[in-house]
């Protein structure tokens, strides 16, 4: 049944606010919120608990707590919060109604449903099986159900993002193409059908495996088909998290793509060439030949590797480019001195790419080559790389968001804007420590996913170089710093969206919103953002760095073939 | 303009010289990088086998038990200690929560393990080597090691398989020559006589 759509004009942008999509964008915000909190907390206890001078948690509730954590802070936090951004994407800023509000209800029903069976089935003891559930490993037949609910919740309201898309079109809210913001969500939306009808192949049977229905599933062919679901849903986060640089970009200096063509081209390398990037959790699996491991890592993963790279400069560049046509041209980085370091949204954004690019992006790519992931597969490292890239760079740039949308969204100014201001840096500096030293560990040999290092009652013990010890200590120095802005993040959050004050015009916006500055560019023989230029090239060089030293450690390993 | 569709004639714009530089040296990375991991199985030393086979659980049991007494040189920590010759077939087992059994190795040369577990999932953790395969239940991860060095490696499991997971412990000796197997021949005999 057709509903009038219920506007309000937002006097901050001009843009004609759906007041149903409105709130469902809020509900799903809130939800990620929720979230956020479990895996927050859930960090604290692990890292408590690893770093063995404290040694917090029994080994029983170490691995119960690592799977809470895995599971909340990589699909629920995440997906509502994605599922929040899709909303916003494809109705306030195509000045646009919600195409079927009763069906979002109904889809944030069912996510919030998987969220509460999920973590209650964890909780309770029966799905000590981490997030990958790797077969024959079993829990619960409900925490499977509560899986697929999520994923089925999350696949209507993707779907719902397209509905809304076809209603902006069909009322001419958009010419011939999306805004570049969300052109990239449209990615992402479309990798993550992808993703989820994969997490359906995989779970349904599994779902029926552990009710007894199927009598066997093969180990090999769950693992290959679950990281169908597991490595594009990261790729979810890539597109959404880089359209929300774009953003970011734009609202803090008034900076565009240099070139919405590449920047473009770089999105649709993502949907085409990521899917078979599942391929790299397989580099030291048997069932898979090596002509298979070479081709799909590299045909499509290199590919997607290259739109982050592209992105890598595109971003950077439309910030250079606007504060160059603002008059900061001095030198190669006056731009980036001048910049608004004391919006929380513009530093949080810029750590995010750093974090991202050098951190989880450099290990990212050399622990995905077939041969160097023989030195680091399930060590500690692996988690040290996606701590890079989806906690320093995705979850990061997601907190940084909030503090425009707030204003926006929720209509209540922030809550403490100095506390604000401290917060992207305290929880960039703890996930870089963390992340840095997690992969510094995983050099030296420590496993994920293992409650007890010292060995205390396995038949023969095996100690870690001394550095290892140093190590640990940064490692936790790292995670409390990170646990402390996560809560830091999440407390603003609270106390702004129920306590802070109403925002009654436009002259309560705490952030100012930055006047766009066209950057014509009309010959090819220039440089537009020379600074960025040479930062691409010391990310390059770095890379070529750590590339050096990790088929150094292999060339010294024994011989294998 | 990441708000607003783009402005008209944002596809003709003509991309700027160092955005167009850096594309290209993407792409020649990228390229080097698919080059570099065929160039590693040609010319490296460290390639993952493509040999794997499928085998019932119950049936790689068989094959590892009968294979241990046959090269058993004695026993450490409740564990058979076993030298197989070298160049032969390895039949190492993951099972919760243990490795078996204890290999004496000697550097330099080929062993052709088999790697595989009988109920969950194991990862091969060789350390401080730093070497790590997966061990699946139902496959046989056919892997030919041959060590660099001599000295105790420890095998420890790095994929998650239950509560007991992080007591899962082996052990491997790499030895210069047959007298130092001789030695250790002798050190595991002696407890059980």
């Amino acid at each position: 049944m057709y509903r009038a759509p219920i506007f309000r004009l937002c006097e901050i942008t001009g843009l004609r606010v759906d007041r149903t999509g409105e709130r469902l964008i809020r509900a799903n915000a809130v939800a990620a919120v929720v979230a956020f909190l479990t895996a927050v907390v859930g960090a604290l206890l692990l890292v408590l608990t690893r770093w063995q001078t404290v040694h917090l948690l029994p080994a029983e509730w170490y691995y119960r707590i690592l799977t809470l954590h895995g599971v909340n802070a990589l699909i629920f936090w995440i997906v509502f919060f994605e599922i929040a951004g899709l909303y916003f994407g494809s109705t306030i800023v195509l000045n646009s109604p919600f195409c079927a509000p009763k069906t979002g209800w109904f889809a944030f029903g069912l996510t919030v449903a998987g969220f509460l069976l999920t973590n209650a089935m964890i909780l309770s003891g029966q799905a000590d099986v981490l997030m990958t559930s790797y077969v024959p490993l079993q829990a619960h037949p409900l925490y499977y159900l509560g899986i697929i609910l999520f994923a089925l919740g999350a696949l209507v309201g993707v779907f719902l993002f397209f509905g809304n898309l076809m209603v902006a079109r069909q009322a001419g809210m958009y010419g011939a193409t999306l805004p570049l913001f969300t052109y990239g969500l449209a990615a992402a939306a479309i990798i993550a059908v992808i993703t989820l009808v994969s997490g359906a192949i995989i779970y349904v049977p599994t779902l029926l495996w552990a009710m007894g229905v199927l009598p066997k599933l093969d180990a090999a062919l769950y693992k290959l088909v679950w990281w169908g679901l597991g490595h594009p849903a990261q790729q979810i986060n890539v597109s959404a998290m880089v359209a929300v640089w774009y953003l970011a970009a734009y609202l803090t200096v008034g900076g565009m793509s240099v070139n919405e063509r590449i920047s473009r081209i770089a999105f649709l390398l993502y949907i085409l060439f990521i899917c078979l990037a599942s391929a790299h959790h397989l580099l030291t699996d048997p069932a898979v030949s090596s002509v298979w491991k070479v081709w799909n890592t590299s045909y499509a993963m290199y590919l997607a590797v290259l739109a982050s790279m592209i992105h890598a400069f595109a971003v950077p560049a439309s910030i250079e480019a606007a504060q160059r046509a603002r008059g900061y041209t001095r030198g190669l980085f006056q731009w980036l001195a001048k910049a608004p370091w004391g919006n929380p949204t513009f530093s949080a954004t810029v750590l995010a790419i750093i974090g991202f690019g050098f951190i989880g992006g450099i290990t990212g790519v050399i622990y995905g080559m077939e041969q160097t992931n023989i030195i680091v597969h399930n060590t500690l490292g692996i988690p040290g790389h996606f701590k890079g890239t989806v906690v320093l760079g995705t979850t990061l740039t997601f907190m940084g968001i909030t503090y425009y949308l707030i204003p926006l969204v929720f209509r209540r100014r922030i809550v403490g804007m100095g506390l604000a201001r401290l917060q992207p840096w305290m929880f960039a500096i703890g996930i870089a420590l963390l992340a840095v030293s997690m992969i510094g560990l995983g050099v030296l040999g420590v496993p994920r996913r293992h409650w007890d290092i010292g060995f205390s009652m396995a038949p023969f013990r095996h100690s870690f170089p001394a550095v290892a010890d140093l190590l640990w200590v940064l490692f936790a120095l790292g995670g409390l710093m990170a646990v402390l802005g996560a809560l830091l993040w999440i407390g603003i959050v609270v106390a702004s969206v129920f306590f802070g004050p109403r925002l009654q015009g436009a002259e309560d916006m705490p952030l100012p919103i930055a006047t766009p500055v066209r950057t014509q560019h009309s010959s090819t023989g220039k440089f537009v953002a020379p600074g960025t230029f040479v930062l691409t090239l010391v990310f390059l060089a770095t890379f070529l760095v750590f590339f050096w030293l990790n088929w150094k450690w292999l060339a010294a390993a024994w011989e294998v073939r | 303009m990441s708000l607003q569709p783009p402005a008209e004639g944002w596809y003709e714009t003509p991309v700027a010289r160092d955005e167009r530089s850096w594309v290209a040296v993407a792409t020649v990375v990228c390229l080097c990088l698919y080059v570099w991991m065929i160039g590693w199985h040609i010319y490296g030393r460290q390639n993952p086998s493509s040999i794997s086979y499928r085998i019932e659980p119950a049936e790689y049991m068989q094959l590892h038990t009968a294979w241990v007494p046959r090269y058993q040189i004695g026993e450490e920590n409740g564990v058979p200690v076993v030298a197989p010759p070298p160049g032969s077939d390895v039949f190492l087992l993951g099972q919760m929560w243990r490795w078996a059994p204890v290999l004496v190795l000697q550097k330099g040369q080929e062993y052709t393990f088999h790697l595989a577990s009988v109920d969950l999932l194991h990862g091969f953790s060789l350390q401080p080597v730093n070497m790590n395969f997966m061990v699946y239940p139902g496959y046989d991860y056919v892997l030919r090691f041959r060590p660099t060095e001599t000295g105790e490696f420890t095998v420890m499991c790095n994929e998650f398989c239950g509560i007991g997971h992080h007591m899962m412990t082996g052990k491997i000796y790499v030895v210069e020559n047959a007298a130092e197997l001789e030695q250790l021949r002798q050190r595991f005999q002696a407890p059980q006589q």
